[in-house]
């Protein structure tokens, strides 16, 4: 038997120290991958808002003034394990969440029960509901997008248990954001190997996704997110993008063909007085606010939340304005906005953290005043509301927030953990020659329990 | 340029490239996540750097693409044999081992010497074309995709490492013109069958009959062209194939 591989590593020193500090960075890492975002998501009439910290899910009826008990007797707990992704679908009927746990739950939004509870081999990291509410879709870490058929439920009948299966696949990537297109006609799908697809959602999705209608190439790291503006001009949608580049870009699914891209990453870096750090202006997230071409966009190291502006006919995107939140730690982990609300809403927080003794907290923060009068000007300026200014006021925070004041520490340290977490996922590490080498000798081809 | 006779990597009497100093394994994991440049998009790949004489510059003046793919190459002997039998026509292989990518580049390269004028029109690189096909061509770009004897990867909890599977099949449906063909070959019966029944069962393939077979001059390169093909034919093995046309699947 030779000798254990490990020790040709340890005759040089610069390695052993490397490899030692770099083992112990794994382990810590491994950990962080952990950590999972606060989300937020809000019905398409503002009847309810949503946000999930960890493996918590929670709901507030706005119109009622009151927290909303969620329904589970199907299955088993609500979720076991950090929620990945929630959704509102179907024009606001039906609402989706699924993560870690490897469930997926569909809800009524009107009884709040738990109608369908479908099995994931995989853990979940994105959902979309068909405009029809008929069909649910989810992806895994695996590239595998999943469909499950959710005939005619209403919220009455038993909760059901039905299979889900293969859609489409992205080659062993992990799947950051699933969208429907607004006509319905597309599924789009974004991965972490910088790649964009539309496929064609068929009649028979149960048979699969057969005919890819175009790719969105042009990002040069992860895609984070999508979102599809639709304006009556534009029924099909126009998509846009963020990506761990520090770019959001404009695409017309048709063609595939990138229409505009705004280096929102270089803007954010113009307003922060300390260069220190390089390397955080991953867009995390972006939302299309209805009613106007504009669009608010969340990067890592942004307190607030930069809007752009999306000019149709001229199909570019420039930055309108920064609204910087002022006053206390909140970079937003999560973007949420309803139809007719006007609002848009936003998170912070996280799962969770090692070490540290805070049960999942968040904070939620709206910002109202986005009535545009003309395409290229705003009415009003947008304005950070007051925590007694918002639908549901007090009541709404100490549900959705789990309390109503948070230690802001907390926040600066979940928003690092967030930022470590999605890197260490997706973006791809670099070894050196030498490590590269050592990590083939350990490499353990058996399978791991 | 290197010298015959200092470099012992180079043949003496051919000029080409030996292929004892080009080993590589037969297996590379198309799952690792390798380091080697992408193109971001088809319109950034650089076809004056794969085909110098036809492209002498970066801007693509002539408009023509890559219609061939030769996905796993190898050490290149299909895109040799094609060459000179679809001259106007340009090809490329795509293969995961880096040593073996050097080969191919290399043999290339001399035959474009000897033959003035010759070997033109096709090129290597080195790329996982499962993940990146999409990367280097455009929809319908393709008229003729090959896969010559393919990693079986005979374990069951390998299948996913198979170059030719439901998913895969999507996206090569997208690079192929609506009768563009797909070559498939492997010498393992049970690979055959498999790769026989992913393309049967997907809507937007259908089988060549026999008297298409016949006809089409690709086809007879698919069991001799190949180092690995005439290995087998040494042998006296069969070989399985399976040659099947894009089309508009029925609705």
């Amino acid at each position: 038997m030779e000798d254990p591989p490990i020790e040709e590593c340890e005759h040089d020193d610069v390695n052993k120290t490397e490899q030692d500090t770099q083992m112990e960075e794994s382990k810590q890492n491994n950990k962080d991958v952990e950590v999972a975002p606060a989300l937020i998501a809000v019905h398409p009439t503002q009847n309810s808002v949503a946000v999930s910290v960890g493996s918590d899910l929670r709901v507030f009826n706005v119109p009622e003034d009151c927290a909303v008990t969620l329904v589970d007797e199907s299955g088993g707990a609500s979720h076991n394990d950090s929620i990945r992704a929630i959704k509102y679908g179907a024009n606001g009927k039906l609402f989706v969440s699924a993560g870690d746990d490897k469930l997926v739950k569909v809800w009524s939004t009107e009884s709040w029960r738990c109608i369908s509870t479908v099995y994931s081999e995989k853990r979940v990291s994105a959902l979309a509901v068909s405009n029809d509410g008929l069909h649910v879709c989810f992806a895994d870490k695996f590239g595998v997008v999943w469909v499950v058929d959710l005939p005619g439920v209403d919220g009455s009948e038993a909760p059901l248990n039905r299979k889900a299966v293969p859609l489409l696949g992205h080659y062993c990537s992990i799947i950051t954001s699933l969208e429907f297109s607004p006509d319905g006609r597309f599924i789009v799908s974004a991965d972490r190997d910088f790649k964009i697809r539309v496929t064609v959602f068929p009649k028979k999705p149960l048979d699969g996704a057969h005919e890819i209608q175009s790719f969105c190439l042009g990002h040069k790291e992860f895609v984070s997110c999508l979102a599809f503006i639709c304006t009556p001009d534009y029924l099909q949608g126009i998509l846009v993008s963020g990506s761990g580049d520090s770019t959001v870009r404009m695409w017309d699914v048709i063609s595939g063909s990138l229409l505009d891209t705004c280096e929102v990453g270089a803007k954010a870096e113009q307003l922060k007085f300390d260069t220190s750090e390089a390397n955080c202006s991953t867009v995390t997230d972006i939302c299309t606010i209805p009613d106007c071409t504009l669009i608010a966009v969340a990067i890592q190291s942004l307190q607030g939340i930069m809007l752009l502006s999306c000019n149709l006919p001229s199909e570019t995107l420039s930055v309108v304005k920064v609204v910087s939140i002022v006053g206390e730690n909140f970079i937003p982990t999560s973007l949420g906005s309803s139809i007719s609300g006007g609002l848009l809403w936003m998170v912070t927080g996280a799962s969770k953290l090692s070490g540290s003794d805070h049960s999942s907290l968040s904070r939620v923060k709206v910002i109202s005043g986005f009535r545009k009068s003309s395409p290229d000007s705003l009415e009003q300026e947008p304005v950070v509301l007051g925590d007694c200014e918002i639908p549901g006021g007090a009541k709404l925070l100490e549900k959705l927030q789990g309390s109503i004041s948070i230690d802001e520490k907390v926040f600066s340290a979940a928003a690092e953990a967030v930022k470590t977490a999605m890197c260490n996922l997706l973006i791809k590490k670099q070894y050196s020659v030498e490590k590269r080498e050592c990590r083939k000798r350990t490499r353990n081809d058996k399978k791991m329990r | 340029m290197l010298e015959n006779k200092a470099n012992p990597t180079i043949n003496k009497s051919t000029g080409l490239p030996r292929k004892r100093f080009y080993r590589a394994r037969a297996h590379s994991n198309p799952l690792s996540d390798s380091h080697f440049p992408i193109p971001l998009s088809p319109s950034h790949v650089d076809y004056s750097l794969h085909y110098p004489q036809l492209f002498p510059s970066s801007d693509q003046i002539n408009g023509s693409k890559i219609q061939f793919a030769d996905i796993g190459c190898g050490f290149g002997g299909l895109l040799i044999s094609l060459s000179t039998l679809f001259p106007e026509t340009l090809m490329i292989g795509m293969e995961l081992r880096d040593k073996v990518t050097e080969y191919v580049k290399e043999r290339i390269s001399r035959l474009r010497v000897a033959n003035p004028g010759q070997y033109q029109n096709i090129s290597v690189v080195r790329t996982n074309s499962m993940k990146y096909i999409p990367n280097y061509f455009e929809k319908g770009q393709l008229s003729k995709m090959f896969f010559l004897f393919p990693d079986p990867h005979f374990k069951e909890k390998n299948h996913r490492r198979r170059v030719i599977s439901p998913h895969l099949l999507h996206e090569y449906a997208y690079v192929l013109q609506v009768g563009g063909i797909i070559y498939t070959i492997t010498d393992v019966e049970e690979l055959g069958e498999w790769m026989k029944s992913c393309l049967e069962n997907h809507p937007m393939f259908e089988a060549l009959s026999l008297e298409e077979l016949e006809a089409d001059p690709a086809v007879k390169l698919l069991s001799t062209a190949t180092e690995e093909g005439q290995k087998v034919a040494r042998n006296g093995g069969q070989t399985f194939q399976a040659v099947y046309r894009r089309i508009v699947p029925a609705s």
